[in-house]
This record gives C-alpha cells, structure tokens and sequence, in this order.
C-alpha cells in the first residue's frame, strides 16, 4: 500500500460557510468528514460528496471537493451512478434521516445489499429541521411535533439494524458531540472497502428540545473503550438494539465481504470514465451479424 | 409492388415468434424487405397471438392489410383470421388437430391441410416423437415454398438457430422443414412467386435493438433499467452484451432510482443512458428537471404503451407526449426527440448524445412499442460503426493562475465549458437548487434577482441555439397536395404508405413527421401548415396530442383527425378510410361493427371460460327495447355445432345486454 500523505483540515475548507443554525450538530459532521478525508489523504479533486435534500445535505456546498446536492431521497441512487462511473474517487454520501430513512430508504436497502463501496454519513436528528419540525422516522414514540401535536404514535426505525441485516459491511455510530471519535469512526468507515453506514447523532437544537446534546451525553459510551468484537452478525444486531439508558457509539458491525464493484465486469478494467468511446468495429460487426 | 404478408396465430407458448424469425431472416438473407409486427398479450401462456410477417422485394414501411397466407396453430386461429386470406392465397394448419369449416374461408383460397403424423413417419423413426412445438417447422416449411422462397435460406437459417444444440437437432428441424416445403410442392399452388432476390444481408432488427446498438457506437458505458414492457428488451440486449461492449448495465430497484443514477454517472462524465415506459416515466419525472438545473448530459428513453396507468401493457400507442413534454417541475433546456423508424432510432441515439454533451442538458427520447418491438430488416449501411462523438467543450486542464473556473459561467451560447469531477482546481458543487456561475446556491442566504434571471437565461439561450442545427420537418410527397396528413413517431411508416396510395388512387397526399419536439421549429412548421389545403393529423391516441401541441406551437387547427385507440397500430387502408370520411365530411362512425361485435362475443366467452363455444350468426336489429339497435350473436357449439347460446351487443354502447345459454 502507498503511503497516505495526510492533508490538513483547510484543504477541504469550502467557499461558503455553512448557515446551519448556531449550534446545530452537523457543523462537527462537517468537521469530522474533513478531518477524515485529510487522515486518508483524499485530495479534494478526488472526492465526491453527494447528498439529497435537507439542512444536512446542504453539506456539499460547505466543503471544498466534487459535490452533487440532489434530490430528497436520491442521493444514494445518484451516488451510485457517479460512484460507478468514476470508481477512482472517493464517494460519501451525506444527508438526514429524513431524506436516507424516509423517502430514500428503498434506495438504501439496495445499495447496503449491493455492498457498494462508498460511505454513507447519516445525521440523525430525530426530525425534519428544514420544513421547520415535523415527525421523521426515527423520531421517538410520543413525540410531539408540528406534525404529530398528540406525540407520534409510530415507533422509530433501527437504522442500525436496517443496515446489518440489509448487508451493509461497516455499521457504525457516532454522536457530534463527540468529535474526536467520530473523525476516527468516518475514517475507519472510508478506509473500509464496502458499504458504511454511519448513523450520527447530530442534534438540532432548533426542533428537537428531547434529543440534545445533554441528553445524548448522559446516555452514550464507546463500544471500542468495552473491547466490542464488532465480527459477530447476530450480536452486533443485538447491541443495535440498546437505546435508553446507554446507547453505544461507534463500529457495531464489521466484515469483509465481496464489493458490487468486485462482481462488475465492466469495471475489472480500471474506471469507466477513463474507458475509450466508440465501438471496436469487430465487436459491432460482430453484434450486427447476429441480427441477420 | 411484388410482395406477400403470411399471418401466424396461435397461443402464447406455442413458439409462433421463432417460426416468424425464421421466415424473416430467411427473406432477409435473401435480400428481401421485411417489416413485422407481433400482436400480443401480457401473458407468458394462452392468449391469442398474431404475428403478420410482411415481405417485399423493395422497402415496406408497416405490416400493412393484407392477408396472403396464414398459419394457423390452434382451431380459434382459423375461426378468428380464416375469413381475411385474400383470394390466391392460402391456409396452413396441422390437419391432425384442427379443422378448417370451408364456409370461413374466401373463393380461390387454398386450404392446405397438413397430415403432420404422416409425413413425418420416417423422421420419427429416426428422431423419435415429434414435440407439438415442432408443427410450427412443418407449417414454415410449407410456407417457404407458398412464399416462394425456397428451402435453401430457411435451412440454413434453421443450421444458424440450432447450431449451439448440436448436429442432430439441426438435421431434425431441417427434416421438418423439407416435409413441410415437399408436401405443399406436391399439393399447393405457389402464393407469391417470381422474386428477385438481391442476396444483400440485411439486419432484421427492432427499434429498441437499434438504440442499443447506437448507444454503443456513440461511446454510451452506462444504462440503467427497470424492467417494463415495451422498453425491456433494451435492457436485455445491453446485458446480453455487456462483456463484448464495455457499457455497464444496472437493472435498479426503481425508476427512481434509474434516473438519477444515470445521471449520477453523467455528472462523474460518463455517456450515460436509461430506458423505460411510460409508467416508468412517470416515477422518473423530479429527475428530469434536476438534470435540467444541473446541466447535466443524459438519455432517457421513453416507449410509450397503451395508457392510462398500468393500461395495455403489450400494445401500442402515442398518449404520453404531454408527460414528456411536461416533465418535471420549473422551466429548464432539454432536448425531446420521437424518432420516427428503426434506422432513424439509430442516427437519433447517436445524435441525442453529441447533443446532451454539446448543449449540457437531458435527452428525452420518444418512442412506442410498435417501434420498439417490430422487426424489420434495415439496409446495414443505416448502421455504421464509425459515428461522430462531439462531447462539447470540455476543461481538460485548470490552472490556478486562470482565476476561479466556474462550472456554469455565463456565455453568450448558453453551455459553460465543464470540467469532469476529478480534475484538479475546477472544484464545484452540482446543485439541484439554482445557483450562481460558481454553483453556489442563490436560495438560500444569497437569494439574488438578477442572478437568477441571468443563468435562467443562459440555460434557455441552449434552447434557440440547439434549434438552429436540428433539421427542420419537411413535407414528404407532392407539393401541390390536396390533402396533407401530420403524424410523428412509428406511424410515419403506415401514414407514407397510405399518402402514396391516396395520390395514386387520384387524391394527391403529402405528409409531415415531426421529430423534434423541443426546441420545436415553430416557425418552419407554420410555413408548411398554413399553405396546406386540407391538414389532418393521423395518431395512435384518443385526444390527438401531436395536433394540439402543433395548435399551442404554431395557432394552426388540423381540418381533421385520424385516431386509433384499441391498442393496435393504424394499417394503411384504415387511414385512407378515415381521411376519406373526413373529407366527405362525414361524422366518424363509432358504432360496434360485425367483427368487432364477433370480437366482442370471443372476449366474453374467453373470460368467461366458455371457449367450447363460438360466434356462428350476427344479425342487426334496429329497435328491440334496449334503447340502442343491437347485434344479435348466435352461439354454437365448436364441436358439435349445436346451439349453445344468444348474446345480445349493443350497437352504440357496446354492452352485453344479454348472455342466455341454450336450454
């Protein structure tokens, strides 16, 4: 393996600054995936940020690296295509649970099956922020939001558990409030060939006065301080089902496993955008003799 | 013209699709001209299906309305299509199974009786039992001497087919073959005969196959889909050759998902292509727009297929020109094509990609199932190897002494250079919120009028320019025309046979396809319209959208409308009808007539499993207290021929007012 020249922080400073709300949970997000990006020595020109639509997909824009702020829903689905033509960069995903649990889950039960290689850095809030405070699906029973005034009567999504049982190989996750950790948790996550799931406890502090900082604070330790053999399918499930009093931060679940990529002739040769275009004319001679 | 069209019909299953290829890969072989059309259902077993295989010796441009042989392999088949063979023409059937009532059939037919058990004695000696499926051999082998064709190019044909099955298989088949072909010779007249064979090789291909193949020559990698009939055998003809070609094929989880990966991969710059029907397009349509907004190259192929919603499947039609057009939220550049034939699906793939690279924006190519999924054999030359690929003006290098690229400057022509992700110093953001010539997002905090004003007019100016290199429509036929007939998409074939047959029969016709639909030649197309004496659209859809969006274009009213909407494609003889009417002023007659009526009668007894029985008798009453004159069906037994049962239609609404089965 080639050495990693690590890049400092400021090479991914991006040209805008972020106008998430002060204090909001996604700035150490930010952070975190540009501290990671520098540790593997990513050069910006060769990484690609995609994300939908939400306060936390605006994340592209604040970055400096090749970036695509798509639909709400989408961004797996536009990830995989750019990711699939240009396997030479390196693809995270980034957005909210609105738009990765929500409208673009059944893209991301696909993706995690596939085991594509990229990463996927959820920040989980537990609402919508940017339409201003409704339900989302990992949301907690009996919350009371603009969209559910009685508290929400659906029980959350395991976003977690989605993902081991989905086939995604490096599940993981972290909590904003934690920045040291969670750098080393997106690292370990773009450093590993397959599909990463990140779930990241990232609060808003405008729309959700439940899951706060100190709320969350009171409640996670790290699995990596308990000696967590993050190897074991059925267990790993298990422990993503902790939540209450203690909730674990960082790898639940790690495997190695054969990529899409692995499994994709067309790409045994190298990226397709580097591919020559046009036909090789024994080839088309060839394809249209069989139509005669 | 010299030429012949042989009728198949039978269950799904019965292998009726293989017997058509090789008739028509034969004919082509031979240098012949062929244009076939399959009609059939969304069922992979039963139903009924009707392949018309029309042959000539110079180009035919739709199956046509002729009828000259049919093969027949079911006793339904020979109820339903006995009565169109032509005079001078001929029925096949295997005569072991199915009987021929000589009252169906028309004067100076031949009916030609196939003793299948005895004439394949010997090679069931040699081979052992024959497979039903294997009659169908037998029935071609009896055509290609009634066709004329011999039985040098259909064996060799068959040798191609079952090479990979090895030796005997092949002597088998062609044993079948040679039964068929000796026993018509000794107990037929031949149907069509005298042909020039030109021996060139021609492809006999499918308007989806020609896209595929033309994205593969215009340097497509990446097609994504998601099964739906008619736009599949895209996707199966991309995957079945994704090793020799180099595209790489995604079949996705949804449409959505179809979308927006190809034009992930067109924004990382690779040519990208996806395919789908119009309930697929529907799914697709949010995508659309952002490829817009992002200015990003991308093909998608829309087939259309009788709608609304999940609507018929397996059949034709041309409805959804008004989702594409509409497609997606906002105002943004994209280019919308309806090819109107095989070899002009292939230039118009080829172009639609020099295009989404040159102006920067979304293909949406039209097509529909007839166009998709009819066969025809195209001169080669339609497909070269060796075709332009302009991908626009791409950054290659950036250096930061050159200042700050910007991925969507503000230029005269409307396209800003762009540079691949990947390339150094030209960092941005592809943002599906407008933005500014840096790509930084102007709805946020930075919301500025001018601006946006600025790249909105710069996106539209890729629309007038675009304009100016698309080949405007032209009127094809006389100029001096009485009549001129408008149509766009697969029925440009039907509608030039039946505009030259109209001048030849002393009514001078003309007609004009448009292609382009956005950018849209306004201005071209009202020069032509508004000297035309008599305009009248001729469509596959019920509201004649191609008409009001020519109306919204150009303030020009077609005189009249041709519509078909059952779900089959328009046949020459039916358009020079309904023109005629039109010009006789006369008001469209809807009622059900005798043989839709006796279509009426087989879906009901089909559904409601009463297949023992068949329409025998229909006579119209013009008043019997069911408010509306009726058809009055007799009902027989198939076997027995006794009385089974009275159905009552109605003439005007078509319902079954009564169904009363035999004592």
């Amino acid at each position: 393996m080639a050495t990693v020249i690590e890049l400092p922080v400021e090479t991914y400073k991006g040209a805008v600054d972020p106008d998430w709300c002060p204090g909001c949970g996604d700035f150490g997000v930010l952070r975190s995936v540009q501290e990671a990006a520098g540790r593997l020595g990513i050069k910006p020109e060769n990484l690609f940020v995609v994300s939908g639509i939400g306060c936390s997909s605006n994340l592209p824009g604040f970055i400096h690296a090749y970036g695509i702020h798509s639909l709400h829903g989408r961004a797996v689905p536009v990830a995989t295509g750019a990711h699939l033509a240009n396997t030479d960069m390196k693809t995270v995903i980034t957005g909210g649970d609105g738009d990765g649990y929500g409208i673009g889950v059944g893209h991301l039960l696909h993706a995690m099956r596939r085991n594509l290689d990229v990463t996927y850095v959820v920040m989980d809030n537990q609402i919508y922020g940017l339409t201003t405070g409704q339900t989302s699906p990992t949301t907690t029973k009996g919350h009371k939001t603009k969209s559910t005034p009685q508290g929400n009567i659906e029980s959350p999504l395991n976003p977690l558990a989605l993902a081991i049982t989905s086939g995604a190989t490096y599940v993981a996750r972290g909590f904003s409030g934690e920045p040291k950790h969670l750098v080393d948790t997106i690292a370990g996550g773009m450093a590993h060939k397959g599909f990463a799931l990140i779930d990241v406890f990232s609060p808003c502090v405008t729309y959700n006065k439940i899951n706060t900082y100190p709320w969350f604070k009171e409640r996670v330790y790290k699995l990596e301080e308990q000696n967590w053999d993050p190897s074991d399918f059925y267990k790993s499930i298990e422990k993503s089902y902790e939540w209450g009093d203690t909730i674990p931060l960082g790898v639940l679940y790690k495997t190695e496993m054969p990529t899409y990529e692995d499994g994709e002739p067309n790409l045994q040769k190298g990226a397709l955008v580097k591919a020559k275009l046009g036909a090789d004319k024994n080839v088309f001679k060839e394809l249209v003799e069989e139509m005669i | 013209m010299h030429e012949v069209t042989i009728g198949i019909a039978g269950a799904a299953g019965d292998g009726l699709d293989k017997s058509g290829d090789t008739l028509a890969r034969s004919c082509g072989r031979l240098g012949l001209y062929v244009y076939a059309y399959n009609s059939y259902q969304s069922i992979i077993r039963g139903g009924h299906i009707w392949l018309k295989v029309r042959i000539g010796e110079e180009k035919v441009y739709c199956h046509g309305d002729q009828l000259n042989v049919l093969v027949a392999l079911n006793q339904d088949s020979i109820e339903r299509h006995a009565g169109e063979v032509h005079q001078g023409g001929a029925i096949v059937f295997n005569g072991d199974r199915i009987k021929c009532d000589p009252s169906l059939v028309r004067e100076g037919v031949q009916v030609l009786a196939l003793p299948i058990n005895d004439i394949t004695k010997d090679l069931k000696e040699k081979y052992g039992p024959i497979k039903p499926i294997m009659q169908n051999t037998i029935a071609i082998g009896a055509v290609a001497y009634l066709a004329g064709i011999g039985l040098e190019e259909p064996s060799k044909v068959l040798n191609d087919t079952f090479a990979h099955k090895g030796q005997e298989v092949i002597d088998l088949n062609i044993g079948l073959l040679t039964a068929g072909y000796e026993y018509a010779k000794a107990n037929a007249k031949v149907v069509a005969d005298g042909w020039t064979f030109s021996k060139k090789r021609r492809p006999f291909v499918t308007g989806n196959e020609a896209i595929a193949l033309a994205a593969y020559a215009a340097g497509c990698k990446f097609y994504s889909a998601y099964p739906m009939t008619p736009a599949s055998t895209i996707l199966h003809w991309m995957a079945a050759n994704q090793t020799k070609t180099g595209i790489l094929v995604k079949q996705c989880e949804d449409e959505l998902s179809v979308i927006n990966m190809a034009i992930g991969a067109g924004i990382a710059g690779v040519r990208s292509m996806c395919g789908t029907a119009g309930g697929g397009f529907a799914l697709m349509t949010e995508a659309v727009g952002m490829a817009g907004i992002m200015e990003v190259p991308v093909i998608c192929v829309e087939v259309q297929r009788g709608g609304p919603s999940t609507g018929l499947p397996t059949k034709t039609e041309q409805a959804d020109l008004w989702q594409v057009y509409g497609a997606s939220q906002g105002e943004f550049p994209r280019l919308i094509v309806a090819p109107r034939d095989i070899a002009d699906a292939y230039d118009s793939t080829v172009e639609a990609f020099n295009l989404a690279d040159k102006y920067q924006l979304p293909v949406l190519m039209i097509s529909d199932l007839l166009l998709s999924e009819h066969p025809e054999t195209v001169d080669p030359e339609a497909f070269p190897a060796e075709v332009k690929i302009d991908r626009g003006e791409i950054v290659e290098k950036w250096d930061e002494s050159q200042g700050k690229y910007k991925r969507f400057k503000f230029t005269e022509s409307g396209v800003s250079p762009r540079a691949i992700p990947g390339t150094p110093n030209t960092l941005y953001t592809h943002a599906s919120d407008d933005h500014d010539e840096e790509s930084i997002l102007i709805s946020d905090m930075f919301t500025a009028p001018p601006v946006r004003r600025k790249i909105m007019e710069k996106r539209q100016r890729k629309m007038v320019n675009m304009l100016k290199e698309l080949k405007a429509p032209v009127l094809e036929g006389p100029a001096d025309a009485d009549v001129t007939l408008v149509c766009w998409g697969s029925t440009s074939g039907v509608v030039k046979e039946a505009a030259e047959r109209m001048t030849a029969q002393g009514t001078k016709t003309n007609f004009l396809v448009i292609k382009y639909i956005a950018p849209f030649h306004t201005k071209e197309v009202t020069e032509i319209l508004s000297k035309a004496k008599k305009k009248i659209s001729v469509e596959v859809n019920f509201t004649s959208v191609m008409a009001r969006f020519i109306r919204m274009e150009t303030g020009i009213a077609m005189d009249g409308h041709v519509n078909r909407y059952d779900g089959e494609p328009l046949e020459p003889q039916g358009v020079i009808d309904s023109v005629k009417e039109i010009l006789e002023g006369k008001q469209k007659d809807l009622d059900v007539s005798e043989a839709e009526a006796k279509e009426m009668v087989y879906h009901y007894l089909r559904t409601h499993s009463l297949e023992k029985l068949r329409p025998v008798k229909l006579t119209q009453e013009a008043a019997n207290g069911k408010g509306e004159p009726t058809w009055n069906v007799e009902i027989a037994e198939r076997v027995t021929g006794k009385p089974g049962a009275t159905m009552v239609i109605g003439t005007k609404t078509g319902t079954t007012h009564s169904f009363t089965k035999a004592e």
